[in-house]
């Protein structure tokens, strides 16, 4: 009679082909973006020891959860991360590594805004054991920055990034474009500048208009002039695959261009569908127990998380997905990533492979390849991925 | 039992929205039939659809009760009717059971198509006609005017006609006493063998089958056994009774008094209005005239947009024809949309309100396809077949000619539109027959083919007009002409549902026009998609709808999965409002839509 761990070394929890990994969620920010729809909120008052045990206790209790496995990656993200103390952050680190293994390339983020208060904490970061850090940089033009809400100027940032590559090995940044009133030229000569500034990652968001946002207010009432059309969007992009393709940073998922080996291995986790704990107000889990995967969530309001994390825990629920959700999921993440899905480990999942009429019909028109055992989004099918995963789901 | 001289049987007939129910309102308020309390506007038009639409589609009966001026008590029945031209049988027929009319015109607005054509109506049913010129509260309203129109135009008398405000109540008492002493008594003879005119029926869930009967000679009893005369059936009176407007139970009705009978009858096919009814033991010699049935003029096919419902539209369909003799339906196939019904229409408010019943009162989402009219296909061995469905065509070579069913329109319309609607009628392809004036207003008659004006004619004609034309149809016969089936093509595949039959001078135009609004109604896709206008081989008008570029989140991390992932069933949920040719979803609305011609 097998043992149940013999079966499950054979039959290995799919998570495990994605890894497993922490998320931190730190809800504050010095002022609020108008574009932005994160969980993330101007306060007076921080206090941040309180939030810190609040942290460690729910680590704990993760912890007790899963023991054994081993940790691939960290992130702290926001909000605005770099706001925290570097001792918190320390703390913080110190007690996940006592809790979990962690991997041989074991990843610490900690998204940043680029500006010099921050840069100043930088190498406390450092010291607490983060290895990777993501910076905000948005635009590389002071007009843009102004109408982003932005609260830096390229000057500083340029100075912010400096001192972030003297602190650590990996810095990445972030830019937004499709922004209102851009060109397709002033974007190529944007990127190629970013290009220059660029280590071996970047992150490059076409502009979302999200409802319940400064921007999503005035687009309703028609008055968010200047955005791109969609094919002009589109042009921006095709451009953005181009250019960072040639300076070898080709795009790994659809809005993330790193050299070989330089991916994000923490968000790399989301698209490859691990599992992953969520802490902190409004973050979100896939949590694998006993065969079943859950989703677990949290309060969104910053205060009352706090008060629950204190008293009892900072989950809101925790509801097991179905495995045919599960490979919905998978395939909606998967398809993000340019190494695309594995089609035995969907169809594990849904308990039927994708309808080969979709798939066929989806190459057909060069959407999608299908190499062996595993179908990817072409460049074109990923500026298109919901229109395909809408064909690849229905029914 | 009434006595006969203290019976009097009218309708109220008038051309649409002229205040018919609103003074039938009135004439039941004032009598007292119904207490205030129990009140409200158009209390007669008691369906959903009519209470939204604020018109009246099934003619409506009520008894009531008035003391008149010189001391004796009358009982009235007075059918209130619709106005829309496609429910005019309704209005004819109701005219059959009644000895005349309260001709009502709006005295804001004058005579209008339908008043020309009720009053028609009523002089073929030969019947007292009692003008009344409604709306006199309002500050437009023009009496004088009105009432030379109504001599003018239709010729008849109207120096006698009433001023009145449905809506304040002015004048009510004048009707009700021009009722009493304008409109004649009804005749019939009390102790001759029963004959009774089956004047409608309808479906209640409760008691079966209604028939409203209006007693010729003789009388009827709860308990009789009958007969009808056409079909032979016999049957037991199980309830009589009239409408005040409910329904009240009473045990007889003689000769002139319309009310309702129930008699165990599971379906309205086993009762023909015009038929007449008499007992089964002493049955009266000759049976009366009998209507011309209702003949559905618009046809267009039903299915549901999932296709999973084909059952429940089924049984809603058949729950709908029980009540509704003038609608028919036979089942369809579509290479494209699968398993529905090609369904019969007296016009296109009728096919919407039989569409917008389906989807309300039976929850189930259509595809309505290209409404068509009925063509007579003679072929070359001499035989002849109708075509109700374009997609039917048979093959050419086996095709001698085509007729179509043409019509005569009356159109009146103010001086100052009259060239916009002799333009509108030539460009539909009709023959001008007449051209008149009435003062300031053109009264023109057209011949026109149904399949013109069957669509959008009406509508082209109210914003042509900023809505002072009125229309009226009647058909008048097939004549032929070169008709040709047009086929639409989207992304190279053919879609029975969007095929038309067209006039071949008028393809290229309609093909365009259907090809380009088309490409605004379908969505963009992943590829771009070719959408084309054919007759047999030859493409006569192409479109491409070019590729959407972008559909994708920028940014999407762990915490935005639960999140994308609603945004996906939400996108879902959209998409099954369409439904897939080939590769292309087309949406529910479409199929409608791309026949609207904006000139
Ligand atoms: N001001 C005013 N409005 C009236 C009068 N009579 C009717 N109306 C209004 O005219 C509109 C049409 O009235 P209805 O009674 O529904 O007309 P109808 O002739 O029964 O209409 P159909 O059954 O659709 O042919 C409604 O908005 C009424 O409120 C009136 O005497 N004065
Ligand atoms: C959660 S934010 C946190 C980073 C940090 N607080 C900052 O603003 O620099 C992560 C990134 O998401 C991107 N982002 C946020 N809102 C966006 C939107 N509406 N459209 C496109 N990108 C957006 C920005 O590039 C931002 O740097
Ligand atoms: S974009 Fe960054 S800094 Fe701006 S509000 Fe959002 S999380 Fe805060
Ligand atoms: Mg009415």
């Amino acid at each position: 009679m097998p043992s149940p761990n013999w079966s499950r070394a054979v039959l290995p929890d799919d998570w495990q082909q994605g890894g497993f990994g922490l998320y931190l969620h730190w809800p504050f920010c010095q002022a609020k973006c108008p574009y932005c729809d994160f969980n993330s909120h101007v306060a007076q008052h921080i206090d941040q020891t309180r939030w810190l045990n609040a942290y460690l206790a729910e680590i704990d209790r993760y912890a007790a959860q899963t023991r054994g496995r081993i940790l691939t990656s960290v992130f702290f993200g926001g909000g605005t991360p770099s706001l925290m103390d570097p001792d918190v952050v320390a703390a913080i680190i110190a007690r996940i590594k006592s809790h979990w293994p962690t991997a041989n390339d074991f990843e610490i983020t900690l998204e940043a805004n680029p500006t010099s208060v921050e840069a100043g904490r930088f190498s406390g970061y450092a010291q607490a054991g983060v290895s990777r850090v993501s910076m905000g940089i948005q635009s590389l033009n002071n007009r843009d920055l102004q109408k982003l809400g932005r609260r830096h100027t390229v000057e500083e940032a340029y100075k912010a990034f400096d001192i972030a590559r003297n602190h650590f090995d990996r810095v990445s940044f972030d830019l937004i474009y499709a922004r209102q009133d851009q060109t397709l030229p002033e974007w190529k000569r944007e990127l190629t500048q970013a290009l220059d500034l660029a280590i071996d990652h970047l992150s490059l968001y076409q502009l979302t208009i999200e409802q319940g946002t400064a921007f999503g207010d005035r687009y309703a009432i028609g008055k968010l002039r200047g955005l791109p059309a969609d094919s002009l969007a589109a042009d921006m992009y095709d451009a953005t695959q181009d250019i960072c393709g040639a300076a070898g940073l080709s795009a790994y998922e659809v809005s993330n261009h790193a050299k070989d080996g330089a991916e994000s291995r923490h968000n790399l986790i989301y698209w490859r569908y691990g599992d992953f704990i969520g802490i902190g107000p409004g973050a979100h889990g896939r949590l694998t127990q006993n065969g079943i995967r859950y989703a677990t969530d949290t309060v969104h309001n910053p205060a009352i998380w706090l008060a629950q994390a204190e008293e009892h825990g900072g989950e809101l629920s925790r509801t097991a997905i179905d495995p045919v959700d599960q490979a919905g999921e998978y395939l909606m993440m998967g398809l993000r990533l340019s190494e695309g899905i594995d089609t035995d480990r969907y169809a594990a999942l849904a308990g039927e492979g994708l309808d080969p009429q979709s798939l066929q019909h989806l190459q057909d028109i060069g959407m999608i390849e299908a190499l062996g055992r595993r179908i990817q989004t072409t460049p074109k099918g990923r500026l298109l991925l919901n229109a395909v995963l809408e064909t690849l789901l229905a029914g | 039992m009434t006595d006969l001289n203290k019976i009097r049987n009218f309708s109220i007939v008038a051309h649409i929205d002229h205040g018919k129910s609103t003074l039938a309102d009135r004439l039941i308020q004032e009598t007292g039939t119904v207490a205030g309390r129990d009140m409200k506007e158009q209390l007669l038009d008691s369906m959903d659809i009519e209470r939204e639409r604020g018109i009246t589609i099934k003619a409506n009966t009520v008894r009531i009760d008035y003391q008149a001026d010189d001391g004796e008590k009358y009982v009235l029945n007075l059918i209130d009717t619709p106005g829309h031209v496609d429910f005019a049988y309704e209005v004819s027929r109701s005219m059959r059971a009644v000895e005349g009319s309260l001709l009502v015109v709006d005295s804001t607005q004058g005579v209008e198509a339908q008043t020309l054509a009720n009053v028609y109506h009523a002089i073929d049913a030969d019947h007292e006609i009692v003008p009344v010129l409604n709306k006199i509260d309002l500050p437009a309203s023009d009496c004088d005017r009105v009432a030379e129109q109504i001599e003018d135009v239709i010729g008849i008398d109207a120096t006698d006609a009433i001023q009145v405000s449905a809506k304040t109540g002015q004048g009510i008492h004048e009707t009700l006493e021009a009722i009493v002493t304008h409109l004649p008594a009804p005749t019939g003879t009390l102790d001759a063998p029963l004959k009774a005119m089956l004047v409608d029926s309808w479906y209640d869930s409760y008691l079966g089958v209604i028939v409203l009967v209006r007693i010729m000679d003789g009388v009827l009893k709860k308990g009789d056994r009958i007969r009808m005369m056409q079909n032979g059936s016999i049957h037991h009176v199980d309830r009589i009774g009239v409408f005040r407007p409910q329904m009240e139970m009473i045990t007889e009705l003689g000769p002139g008094e319309i009310g309702f009978l129930t008699a165990s009858i599971k379906q309205v096919r086993d009762t023909r209005v015009g038929d007449t009814i008499t007992h089964e033991k002493k049955p009266c010699e000759t049976p009366l005239e009998g209507f011309k049935p209702s003949q559905p003029v618009v046809f267009c096919g039903l299915f549901p947009v999932d296709s999973a419902e084909f059952e429940d539209l089924r049984d809603a369909i058949e729950k709908l024809a029980l009540n509704d003799a003038s609608f028919s339906h036979e089942m369809e196939t579509s290479a494209a949309l699968g398993f529905g019904f090609r369904c019969g229409f007296l016009g296109l408010l009728h096919l919407e309100v039989i569409r917008d019943r389906i989807e309300r009162e039976y929850n189930i989402e259509l595809i309505t396809t290209a409404p068509s009219v009925i063509y007579h296909i003679y072929m070359r061995d001499g035989s002849m077949i109708e075509l109700h469905n374009p997609a039917d065509m048979p093959d050419l070579t086996h095709v001698d000619h085509l007729e179509e069913p043409r019509i005569k329109a009356t159109i009146l319309v103010p001086d100052e539109y009259l060239g916009d609607v002799l333009k509108l009628c030539q460009d539909r392809r009709g023959i001008q027959e007449d051209l008149t004036y009435a003062g300031s207003r053109a009264m023109v008659v057209y011949d026109l083919p149904l399949n013109e004006v069957v669509f959008d004619f009406y509508d082209r004609l109210k914003s042509v007009t900023k809505g002072y034309a009125s229309f009226d149809y009647q058909m008048i016969g097939y004549r032929q002409d070169y008709l040709v089936k047009m086929s639409i093509l989207v992304n190279d595949e053919p879609v029975d549902a969007l095929s038309t039959m067209v006039h071949r001078d008028r393809a290229e135009m309609r093909g365009r026009a259907m090809v380009e609004k088309l490409k605004d109604l379908i969505p963009r896709h992943m590829f771009k998609i070719p959408i084309q206008a054919a007759i047999g081989g030859k493409v006569i008008a192409r479109e491409t709808l070019s590729a959407m570029r972008k559909d994708v989140t920028a940014k999407c991390y762990g915490g935005d999965m639960t999140r994308k992932k609603k945004l996906l069933e939400k996108q879902k949920a959209g998409k099954k409002k369409m439904r897939q040719f080939g590769k292309v979803d087309i949406p529910q609305e479409a199929f409608i839509s791309a026949l609207k011609l904006d000139n």
